[in-house]
């Protein structure tokens, strides 16, 4: 092809006049021959310079898509990632089956624990196993930070956004994960444990009603215990712009390797039923009320799992 | 009768294509352009006339040219370009006082098209990785470039609210790129040693200068009116970009990235605006499904606008930059009104 372009036209046109109707497959680089509405040779003094073919579509050096994830990527981390997930967190599915092989879905989680394990575990999960990628919504604050941001963006984090969120479930059918707690469910102290925080504005509803997706709500036990919060410093926080500064229990036991190292809590994860929203997509509006009592369900039917799982839980460590 | 085209900005690059473009047009009868600087590229019938940067004469102008259509292509997008009065008196002064021209009651003007840019929607953390025509930008305008940029796009809503019977377009280019146009991005990749954010690797986008024209283009031949982004398929990490153009990246460090960018430009290492340094941190995307529902097909995408871009640097480090067009007053005097010039061959 690039031969044969660079073979048809010898003294190329600098300038290609506009033709509104031009194909925009064959004839990509016809505007210098006959039929054209004309030619326009920007400099006569230069029409004779030879300038290379141009590559319109633009051959990809790299496979990072729109939002940012890269495919590549995500496999060298499913490689490091694997023996955590099975080894140290040994992550178990409830009804695994009802997450969709294709199509859009929102799923919803509870969010806990300092650095929460609870995204990459569900991630990697559904990764493995279904094959499809998952894309995380994430507070701006993952945006702000350097090096974070392209970790977290390379991996399938995408700012939670309503167009984003919209445009990832209805245009693109994909799997999107939405923890609606927000910062305030990793950032809740220890003895708060299991005590779910209010959803939010009930945003996820609204866009999974706009996007027509069901929603599936997930219940996670486990990610409490992996990085419990002692105490927090308000005060860093603010300086850091951070949404809180905790110390935790890994940092008291492991002094500064508890930054990072979880621990090796049993990681549960429970699939609930999927909530299909009986209304029409791509409405401007929806009800309030509708919104906030689905967001109040969905709240208190992943509450009333986890305390079920609860019940059964012989030990934090072995589940 | 043909139209009557009123181009400004004639000077920059964009100006100069436009009426060169236009002036294969059979259809466009006059061609009138203005601009503080004298055209750069050579033209045949253009009209080029010396105006001061806020356009005071203009309404005279206006009347006296009797034009149809005004394409405003005087907008200072590069903040490092001009002292920021400057920037005031062009963008907002001037687009003022184009409209202020283009609604006397005499006046004629029923098309205008506005060469805005994807700056109006900002670089922040809190963006959609797409920013339709309708999305409220998520973040108040700090930068100085883009509350220009907007103020001029108040006085454009305003005109076409005031004058129902005129189509009044208003597109937004992203970043350019193509084998001729010098912006702070070509200068970027330009250097031995590409810009960076340390810990950042945004997606840009680009729209190839072949694009840009065909999209004014299209809208004046088309009468399409409203709002547009111009902006190439698909997004690109920045580290992608410079590696197409075969070069390595050199972190700036992020905390402070504007100080350390704005004494660099300052020491005339680098050339780089705080919208740029920002775009570089945060990125931005534009929504391009509207143009092209609107009939447009774009030849570049923003990974072929950045090969084409590769492609003609790699040549310029052989052959040079080439030698640019002077405008000479006289002599393009003479082959438009001298009678000795025998015009009108067909």
């Amino acid at each position: 092809m690039v031969a044969e372009k660079r073979s048809g036209r010898s003294r190329p046109p600098l300038v290609a006049v506009p033709e509104p109707d031009a194909d925009a497959h064959g004839g990509r680089y016809a505007a210098g021959e006959a039929g054209g509405t004309g030619t326009a040779a920007a400099d006569g003094a230069d029409a004779g310079a030879p300038i290379s073919a141009p590559t319109p579509d633009g051959e990809r050096l790299s496979d990072v898509d729109e939002w940012g994830r890269s495919q590549h990527l995500r496999d060298i981390l499913a490689k490091l990632y694997d023996p955590l997930y099975e080894r140290w967190f040994r992550v178990e599915w409830e009804g695994f089956d009802k997450i969709p092989r294709t199509g859009g879905a929102l799923m919803v989680a509870n969010h806990a624990g300092a650095i929460p394990t609870d995204a990459p575990s569900i991630m990697h999960g559904i990764e493995r196993d279904l094959h499809r990628p998952v894309y995380g919504l994430a507070d701006e604050v993952f945006k702000r930070i350097p090096l974070v941001n392209l970790g977290w963006s390379r991996l399938g984090g995408v700012q939670a956004h309503p167009d984003n969120a919209y445009r990832l479930l209805r245009e693109q059918q994909q799997l999107v994960m939405v923890f609606p707690e927000g910062a305030r469910g990793p950032g809740k102290l220890y003895r708060e444990r299991y005590q779910l925080r209010r959803f939010g504005r009930g945003g996820f509803v609204q866009i999974a009603m706009r996007a027509g997706v069901p929603i599936i709500p997930l219940a996670i036990m486990g990610n409490e215990e992996t990085m419990p919060i002692v105490f927090k410093i308000p005060a860093v926080a603010k300086a850091l712009g951070v949404p809180y500064a905790p110390i935790t229990a890994n940092m008291l036991a492991l002094g500064p390797l508890g930054v990072l190292v979880p621990f090796p809590a049993k990681l549960r994860i429970r699939v609930l039923d999927p909530v299909v929203l009986d209304v029409l997509p791509d409405q401007p509006r929806y009800s309030r009320s509708r919104i906030m009592d689905t967001s109040e369900d969905i709240r208190h039917a992943i509450q009333a799992d986890l305390h079920d799982m609860l019940r059964h839980r012989q030990s934090v460590w072995f589940g | 009768m043909g139209r009557r085209v009123l181009v400004t900005g004639l000077g920059s690059f964009w100006g100069g294509r436009v009426a060169q473009t236009l002036e294969q047009d059979p259809e466009v009868d006059v061609i009138v352009g203005l601009d503080t600087r004298e055209p750069s590229v050579p033209l045949d019938r253009t009209e080029y006339v010396r105006v001061d940067e806020n356009y005071s004469i203009l309404s005279r102008i206006v009347r006296a040219t009797q034009v149809d259509t005004i394409v405003h292509t005087f907008l200072v997008v590069d903040s490092n370009q001009v002292p920021a009065s400057q920037m005031h008196d062009t963008n907002v002064i001037g687009t003022m006082n184009l409209f202020a021209a283009a609604s006397q009651p005499e006046s004629r003007v029923r098309n205008v098209v506005v060469k805005s840019s994807t700056l109006v929607y900002g670089s922040t953390p809190a963006d959609p990785v797409w920013f339709s025509e309708d999305t409220r930008r998520p973040a108040f305008p700090r930068l100085r470039v883009e509350r220009s940029l907007l103020e001029v796009e108040g006085y454009v809503r305003d005109y076409a609210t005031d004058n129902p019977h005129v189509v009044v377009s208003l597109l937004r280019f992203s970043n350019v790129l193509g084998e001729d146009i010098v912006t702070p991005i070509t200068r970027a990749l330009d250097l031995p040693i590409v810009p960076a954010v340390f810990g950042y690797d945004p997606r840009v986008q680009f729209v190839h200068e072949v694009d840009v024209v065909r999209a004014i283009m299209h809208v004046l031949d088309h009468d399409l009116g409203g709002i547009y982004n111009v902006a190439g398929d698909g997004l690109l990490p920045w580290s992608e970009v410079a590696a197409i153009c075969g070069k390595r990246l050199g972190p700036l460090p992020p905390v402070g990235r504007r100080l350390v960018a704005s004494t660099l430009s300052r020491l005339g290492i680098v050339d780089m605006p705080t919208e740029l340094i920002e775009l570089l941190t945060y990125g931005r995307g534009a929504d391009n499904r509207r143009l092209k529902e609107a009939g447009f097909a774009y030849r570049y995408t923003s990974a072929g606008a950045v090969h084409a871009y590769a492609d003609a640097a790699r040549l310029r480090r052989t052959v040079g930059r080439r030698v640019s067009y002077h405008y000479e007053r006289d002599v393009e005097q003479f082959f438009r009104h001298s009678p000795a010039v025998v015009r009108d061959q067909a």
